[in-house]
């Protein structure tokens, strides 16, 4: 049977609407740079994909030091906020650019893919009929990268639900305020009888993975048919 | 039109240089594959960048090296129709029509959507997606699409490579009447000198990244005719079929034809090789060839290690071809009165 504490089901909630807001913050740049990278031709572009790729090799907990080591009260970034009287160390907003940053190389390499997957001839010829660059861009390309748009986003959507060591690290593990899934997991695994509600939240874990596979895959199946 | 090009651009150790100028409306760029055709479309409409040199359309320069000068392609109003048809997949066969249109401005749309429609017979295609559409029904649609744009030019790139031979010679009448029709002057590419002769009145030679000196499309295949597999390939326009005999005899000019590749369209045109033709000097006593065509020699002309002979048929004119021992043979020279053989399995159908 499974059971939850009324913890449980804020970590529940707080995943899944860090997990929204990395993803939905995250597209327009995403897509932006999947554009640059597939069609950009400039000095220094080997240089931003490795950037942008950084993360899936580093270890979680390593970008997560730099992040508070960034976002810190005496941080670059940090301390300019601060002063400005925004707070984001320790708050669910960390959790919400730990997500982003790790997942976002997900995100950018599958509409990469499948901006790759566009004949340019297409777009040659949405140009040659009087489309700037940018038209092009949202009346051919936008549309044409559907596909590829939400896989990413099914993709930094799980990885954010799973984030961990990089959350931790920026965030903490405050139940009500940070605690995610995988962090209220974890205090469960480090108390002794707690197995059952480490047990109740792993179980929600692999539903909402589920339904995340399953949008993808319906999503998927009503692009392939309308085509 | 008035088209100036002298632009070079360079692939590595391979080198592209494009010097000429043209006038007219119907201009053909032939050449081989890997010649420089697809590069010189791609600097004309702007979706290449040449290195160097200057490109200009009707005195307005779109692009010069020495002024810095590159306007964008969607400024050029050049207009291409790509070998394959590159249509939107995610939008209807009306919406890609008009893709082009709405991005046009309103004083520059001349042609109108609903006529363009009839004249490329598309009604029945409007709320389709393009997927669902055959070859020949997606090249009109984007033959539609490009002119509905409004073009100073078309740029016509092998429009019909990816059909095959029966669309091809569909497709051609629809691509006369468009620019007949909208007066939109072309630029017609592409390897088959066949294709060429009726789409095209002088001809650009394209080959190894440079271009020769401008000709005609007859000029050419007359050149090449020695060199050539298929020799000169008469274009013959017939009419008026009636059966006879399990054949088809048409109307050629004031003479008549046996053709077995026939049916009963009122017009047709088919294709015969110089090859294909014998001449004699006398008329065959009894030869099964159905097509005996007494003729006179308007002209003689020499390709490789053959002479071609014009020969002026009643009204109309075809060109065989001889090795220069027949034709001292047959005493041929201009004036001379000759018998044409043919079989009636020569003719190839186009159109």
């Amino acid at each position: 049977m499974l059971t939850f504490t009324p913890a449980d089901y804020e970590a529940i909630g707080l995943s899944i609407k860090v997990a929204i807001t990395a993803t939905i913050l995250s597209l327009p740049l995403g897509f932006l740079l999947s554009y640059i990278l597939t069609y950009g031709v400039f000095r220094g572009k080997l240089l931003l994909e490795v950037l942008i790729n950084l993360p899936l090799t580093l270890p979680p907990v390593v970008i997560g030091y730099f992040l508070l080591i960034l976002l810190g009260r005496h941080g670059w970034l940090g301390g300019m906020l601060e002063a400005a009287g925004i707070r984001i160390i320790f708050t669910w907003k960390a959790a919400v650019i730990a997500s982003a940053v790790v997942g976002f190389p997900l995100l950018v390499r599958s509409i990469r893919i499948g901006m790759e997957t566009i004949d340019r001839q297409l777009i040659h010829a949405s140009r040659t009929l009087g489309a700037h660059w940018y038209d092009t861009l949202f009346t051919i390309i936008l549309p044409l990268s559907t596909r590829g748009i939400i896989a990413g986003s099914s993709l930094m959507f799980a990885r954010s639900l799973g984030e961990f060591g990089a959350t931790i690290i920026v965030a903490g593990n405050i139940p009500g305020v940070t605690q995610t899934i995988p962090l209220a997991i974890y205090e469960y695994a480090a108390s002794p009888g707690s197995e059952t509600m480490a047990l109740s939240l792993c179980v929600v874990s692999v539903l909402l993975s589920l339904v995340v596979l399953i949008f993808h895959e319906v999503m998927g199946l009503k692009l392939v048919r309308r085509s | 039109m008035e088209m100036r090009v002298n632009a070079g651009k360079s692939y590595g150790a391979i080198a592209m240089d494009f010097d000429f100028a043209v006038s007219g409306e119907r201009v053909g760029i032939f050449g081989e594959s890997g010649s420089g055709k697809s590069t010189l479309v791609g600097m004309l409409a702007g979706l290449l960048q040449p290195d160097q040199g200057e490109i200009t359309l009707d005195g307005e320069s779109l692009f010069s090296s020495e002024r810095r000068i590159n306007i964008p392609p969607e400024r050029r109003r050049i207009a291409v129709v790509f070998q394959q048809p590159t249509l939107f997949p995610h939008l209807s066969v009306e919406s890609n029509l008009l893709y082009g249109f709405r991005r046009t401005l309103p004083e520059q749309r001349t042609i109108d959507f609903a006529t363009l429609v009839d004249v490329l017979n598309l009604e029945g295609l409007l709320e389709r997606g393009v997927n669902n559409l055959s070859g020949g029904e997606k090249q009109r649609v984007s033959l539609g699409r490009a002119v509905l744009a409004n073009p100073r030019l078309l740029l016509m790139d092998e429009p019909m490579s990816a059909l095959d031979d029966n669309l091809k010679f569909q497709i051609i009448p629809y691509l006369k009447i468009v620019s007949e029709q909208f007066k939109i002057p072309y630029f017609f590419i592409s390897h088959s000198l066949v294709e060429m002769r009726l789409m095209a009145d002088q001809v650009i030679v394209v080959s190894g990244g440079r271009n020769a000196a401008l000709t005609t499309a007859d000029q050419l295949a007359r050149v090449r005719m020695g060199s050539s597999p298929v020799g000169y390939i008469n274009l013959l326009k017939v009419k008026t079929p009636r059966r006879v005999e399990g054949l088809f005899a048409y109307s050629w000019g004031n003479r008549e034809l046996l053709i077995s590749a026939g049916d009963d369209q009122a017009e047709a045109l088919f294709e015969l090789s110089s090859k294909d033709i014998i001449l004699c000097k006398r008329h065959p006593e009894a030869i099964s060839a159905r097509n005996l065509i007494a003729c006179t020699v308007a002209n003689t002309f020499v390709s490789g290690n053959r002479i071609g002979v014009e020969l002026a048929c009643g009204d109309q004119l075809m060109v065989a071809e001889v090795v220069e021992s027949a034709a001292e043979e047959l005493g041929i020279r201009t004036g001379s009165e000759l018998f044409a053989v043919i079989k009636a399995v020569a003719f190839r159908r186009l159109g």
